[in-house]
């Protein structure tokens, strides 16, 4: 089914605050085998010039995505989420993501598009700090394949 | 940021430290409780297959954090990445045995931009194909 075009250009309100914490950066970090001191001592993040520990860089997908799942779930869109794979992902960072943070992400839909069937959604999550600013973006991009495809 | 790597000591076609990534199904249900993402194809023989896929695949940002590491580990300071992107191209497919799978990784300087960052172009492979497409890093050195 071929998604709603209207929805380019649209964005979701910021979502609630996501705290950082050190032990949930630690608990990553040990997933992806990365033994990376900056990620767990903050000595040795201060070290390098961090106020705190920082995650990795992909970590912050997990709140971006979350703030998407507000997109993909939304039935006007008419998205079908089991048919749903990751395309592209891509992040610019302002700043690492550091403990500490309280993160909020403002989601747009930057396209729509339908190929050979496939529904194709490039989603952006702009991260901002409690003061503001921003640290990171990200871009997803999801492919909806054809029913009927395996 | 404090990267260890000079932008003046480097030139296009410097090659970074290669890595092997190790990956069995105890890593991706690790990962699955780390990062939020229980999809079922990362952890679900049977559902796995019953949506098309060879077997339990990994998830793609698992793979995308491990290609990082060769980046990061280079700097010494993850804080050093500005810019980085993947394509997903191709499953990394974790077989239910004492091996699991392999993911290969390889980066090479593409670019040397403006305000002392450069462009790293990834490579990273499992199974002998090429898994991730568009691979490419920014990094700024000291």
């Amino acid at each position: 089914m071929a998604l709603d075009q209207s929805f380019v250009g649209r964005s979701y309100p910021p979502t609630e605050p996501y705290e950082v914490g050190r032990e949930k950066i630690r608990e990553f970090a040990e997933a992806v085998g990365d033994p990376t001191p900056a990620y767990t001592d903050p000595e040795a993040a201060k070290a390098l010039g961090h106020r705190d520990v920082i995650a990795p860089p992909t970590f912050v997908f997990a709140i971006t995505y979350r703030a998407a799942g507000e997109v993909i779930e939304d039935p006007r869109l008419g998205l079908d989420y089991s048919r749903v794979v990751h395309g592209d992902q891509r992040f610019a960072y302002n700043r690492p993501v550091r403990a500490g943070d309280r993160l909020s992400v403002t989601s747009t839909i930057e396209s729509v598009t339908s190929m050979a069937g496939n529904d194709i959604l490039d989603i952006r999550g702009d991260v901002h700090d409690e003061a503001g600013e921003h640290v990171v973006t990200g871009w997803t991009k999801l492919v909806a394949r054809a029913a009927g495809e395996a | 940021m404090a990267a260890k790597i000079a932008y003046d000591d480097v030139q296009v076609g410097t090659e970074l430290p290669a890595r092997t990534f190790r990956v069995n199904r105890a890593t991706l249900v690790r990962y699955a409780g780390a990062s939020g993402d229980f999809n079922p194809i990362h952890w679900d023989e049977r559902f796995a297959k019953e949506v098309g896929l060879p077997d339990v695949i990994a998830h793609g940002m698992f793979t995308m954090a491990e290609v990082a590491r060769v980046v990061t580990d280079w700097t010494g300071d993850p804080g050093s990445v500005v810019e980085y992107g993947v394509r997903f191209t191709r499953p990394v497919v974790v077989p239910n045995d004492d091996q699991g799978a392999t993911i290969e990784v390889s980066g090479r300087i593409a670019a040397k931009l403006d305000d002392h960052t450069v462009r790293v172009d990834l490579t990273a492979t499992s199974a002998g194909r090429k898994v991730l497409g568009m691979s490419r890093a920014v990094v700024r050195l000291a």
